[in-house]
């Protein structure tokens, strides 16, 4: 298990609420994102596979490049593709709206 | 209705059917629930997660695997307690298990004070989590105790749906419900068949040969030889359905796991020299008898 | 003390209950005595090893078919002759190996025989039973929450060769993939995983952990000695006024090690409404 910390502190925009997706199953993924207590964004993840700290940060940079949010975001990851933690976190936005 | 409306009939009523389950936990309490919706209590943002996973380096899951979803059915409060066998085979932990003996126990106290609360536990579990091992067991002595204490006030439905059945400690505690709701998908036994395979050798239970599996233990099994009460489609209304007609039967004064002198009986008059044959069994055992 | 033994659980029955035992309604691997407990009659009940039982994969201590239901008829027996009377105390002694493995058992329907055991102990502990658990050897899985698991008050032996497991270290091992000293060592560190009894004393689900005596070959000394824990747990249960399990999750080691466990009561009770 690896635990992985990632800051954007130029995601700003009010989160308006707290809001929950996915199942920690095989291949799978719970997102939990909720307002930032400082304003910022930030990212936790708790996975189950180790080593994967570049495709992670890729795959979390490419989504705060569309999103803005200063979210506090919590993944717990039980081997997930690199597409399926970007399904979840879009599902994750669509429940914010 | 002429034979080939009926047929068109029965197709439609599949491809429309919802499947129960394709449904993830919360998805499958919601369907039971009147339009489909509840609260979440304990929800995930609460983090009342194992205090024994992360200890072993496995990755938690927020809520622990169960899911409550406080709602009515038929317009009456209810409390329905989903299993996600997705996360560690939907086995019982020290929080998962407490969240489900904890609901039952405060139905009960809630009872106690005129205020009625339907409970439904979606059996979906391998039992005991065995990196929680001696918790868990606790725990589901517990829920066993909850369930026979509030069953006379109140009737507990429980449902398996499958895929994963309901097996271990918590078969005990799905036959102690006052009513069991089973798909023909679903299966209900004490010990998964790897372990009596490991524990008793291949040629007691060839594992792998699941039409063995499920015509010794599947809910079509079950239901015809008594041990569990309603086969049900994957269907999610109809399971509904199921439930909600459950409830409109009532408490059940005699509960199958109360009926100690009919199994004996039945039990007395079964040879275990001959060959182990269900179907011979349903006959001999049919529900209702 | 006794060299015809066939098990602890056997020889512990015996010894509580002076030797006057009998079967269950015909069936040798249930076995029960009446015997002064303080200042009342109880009733003790053990599981046994019977090598001409029935069903060949329950002859070794194993709770299987027809241990479940004639527990439960034994039970519901005693709860039928003390009714308009004080109920006595039932003690269930502890030596189950596991649930019975087979083909016939999954088909006949385990799950509802061990479930019928569990509602009977309950059903008796609801009209008023004292019920205790004595764990002099093993118990295991499935066979405990048939056979012990639902008593007001659990007590032990501190002994090497008493185990409380959800499953045997064999199957664990071959499970979880792990060499069973592995095992071991995650159950120093992780302690729900322990089979080690003093561990699982430590998990506050225990009344008492008795030490200091010998559970193959008890002396009448080491009878006395737990009969005595017996009658404290009993009076223990009675100044209660409940019947219940709560002493599992209010002792002193259960608040701390199973403090999840009443976190998630009390934050249910303030989202209930």
């Amino acid at each position: 298990m690896e635990i992985l910390k990632y800051d954007y502190p130029s995601a700003k925009s009010p989160i308006s609420k707290k809001v929950h997706v996915g199942v920690v199953g095989s291949g799978d993924l719970e997102i939990l994102l909720e307002p930032s207590k400082d304003g910022l964004a930030h990212v936790v993840i708790s996975t189950s596979v180790n080593g994967y700290g570049q495709v992670w940060q890729d795959v979390i940079d490419r989504f705060f490049s569309k999103f803005d949010g200063a979210a506090a975001i919590e993944i717990n990851d039980f081997g997930a593709t690199p597409g399926m933690v970007a399904l979840r976190l879009q599902q994750a936005v669509e429940k914010l709206k | 209705m002429s034979i080939n409306q009926q047929s068109y009939a029965a197709t439609e009523k599949f491809l429309t059917r919802k499947s129960f389950i394709e449904m993830d936990a919360l998805g499958r309490a919601a369907s039971i629930l009147d339009g489909g919706k509840g609260r979440v209590l304990l929800g995930p943002f609460d983090r009342i997660h194992s205090p024994w996973l992360a200890m072993q380096e496995i990755v938690i899951q927020e809520d622990d695997g169960v899911i409550l979803l406080k709602g009515t059915i038929d317009g009456k409060p209810a409390l329905v307690i989903s299993i996600e066998s997705a996360f560690q085979g939907g086995s019982m932990g020290e929080v998962s298990g407490a969240k489900i003996a904890a609901s039952l126990e405060l139905i009960l106290a809630e009872h106690t004070k005129g205020r009625e609360t339907r409970p439904v536990i979606l059996f979906e579990s391998g039992g005991v989590r065995l990196q929680e091992a001696n918790l868990g067991l606790a725990v589901i002595a517990e829920i066993h105790s909850a369930i026979v204490a509030l069953r006379n006030k109140i009737p507990v439905v429980g449902v398996i749906a499958g895929m994963v059945g309901c097996f271990g400690g918590m078969s005990l505690a799905a036959s102690l419900c006052s009513y069991l709701i089973m798909t023909r998908q679903a299966r209900l036994g004490m010990n998964g068949p790897e372990v009596i395979e490991q524990e008793a050798g291949i040629e007691e239970l060839d594992s792998s040969d699941r039409s063995l599996i499920w015509s010794l233990i599947g809910g079509e099994q079950r239901v015809a030889i008594g041990q569990a009460d309603v086969l049900v489609e994957d269907d999610a209304d109809e399971i509904a359905a199921a439930v909600r007609r459950s409830f409109n039967n009532g408490v059940v004064s005699q509960p199958r796991s109360a009926r100690v002198d009919e199994y004996l009986a039945k039990l007395n008059e079964y040879d275990p020299a001959r060959a182990a044959d269900p179907i011979a069994l349903r006959a001999a055992w049919k529900k209702g008898d | 003390m006794s060299d015809t033994s066939i098990s602890r659980g056997d020889t512990w029955l015996k010894s509580l209950t002076s030797r006057e035992t009998s079967t269950a309604f015909g069936c040798a691997s249930v076995v029960f005595g009446d015997a002064p407990l303080g200042n009342t009659n109880a009733r003790f009940i053990a599981v046994v090893p019977d090598p001409k039982s029935k069903f060949p994969r329950a002859r070794k201590g194993e709770v299987g078919l027809e241990q479940g239901w004639i527990l439960a008829k034994l039970i519901r027996d005693t709860m039928k002759l003390d009714e308009g009377a004080t109920p006595r105390p039932i003690v269930a002694v502890v030596d189950v190996t596991s649930q019975a493995y087979g083909r016939r058992e999954e088909m006949l329907g385990i799950q509802l025989a061990c479930a019928a055991a569990a509602d009977a102990y309950i059903a008796a502990r609801l009209a008023g039973h004292i019920v205790l658990s004595l764990i002099v050897g093993r118990a295991m899985s499935g066979a405990y929450l048939a056979h012990g698991y639902q008593a007001n008050r659990i007590i032990a032996l501190d002994d090497p060769q008493i185990f409380v497991h959800a499953m045997g270290k064999q199957a664990a091992a071959r499970i979880t993939l792990r060499a069973v000293d592995e095992l071991d060592k995650l159950g120093e560190r992780v302690l729900p995983m322990s089979y080690n009894i003093r561990n699982y004393a430590k998990l506050g689900l225990l009344y008492e952990l008795v030490s200091g005596v010998d559970a193959d070959k008890p002396t009448s000394d080491d009878v006395n000695k737990v009969r005595e824990v017996l009658v404290r747990a009993m009076d223990d249960v009675k100044a209660s006024g409940k019947r219940d399990l709560i002493n599992r999750l209010t002792s002193n080691d259960a608040i701390k090690i199973r403090a999840a466990s009443n976190t998630v009561r009390e934050q249910l009770m303030k989202e209930w409404n």
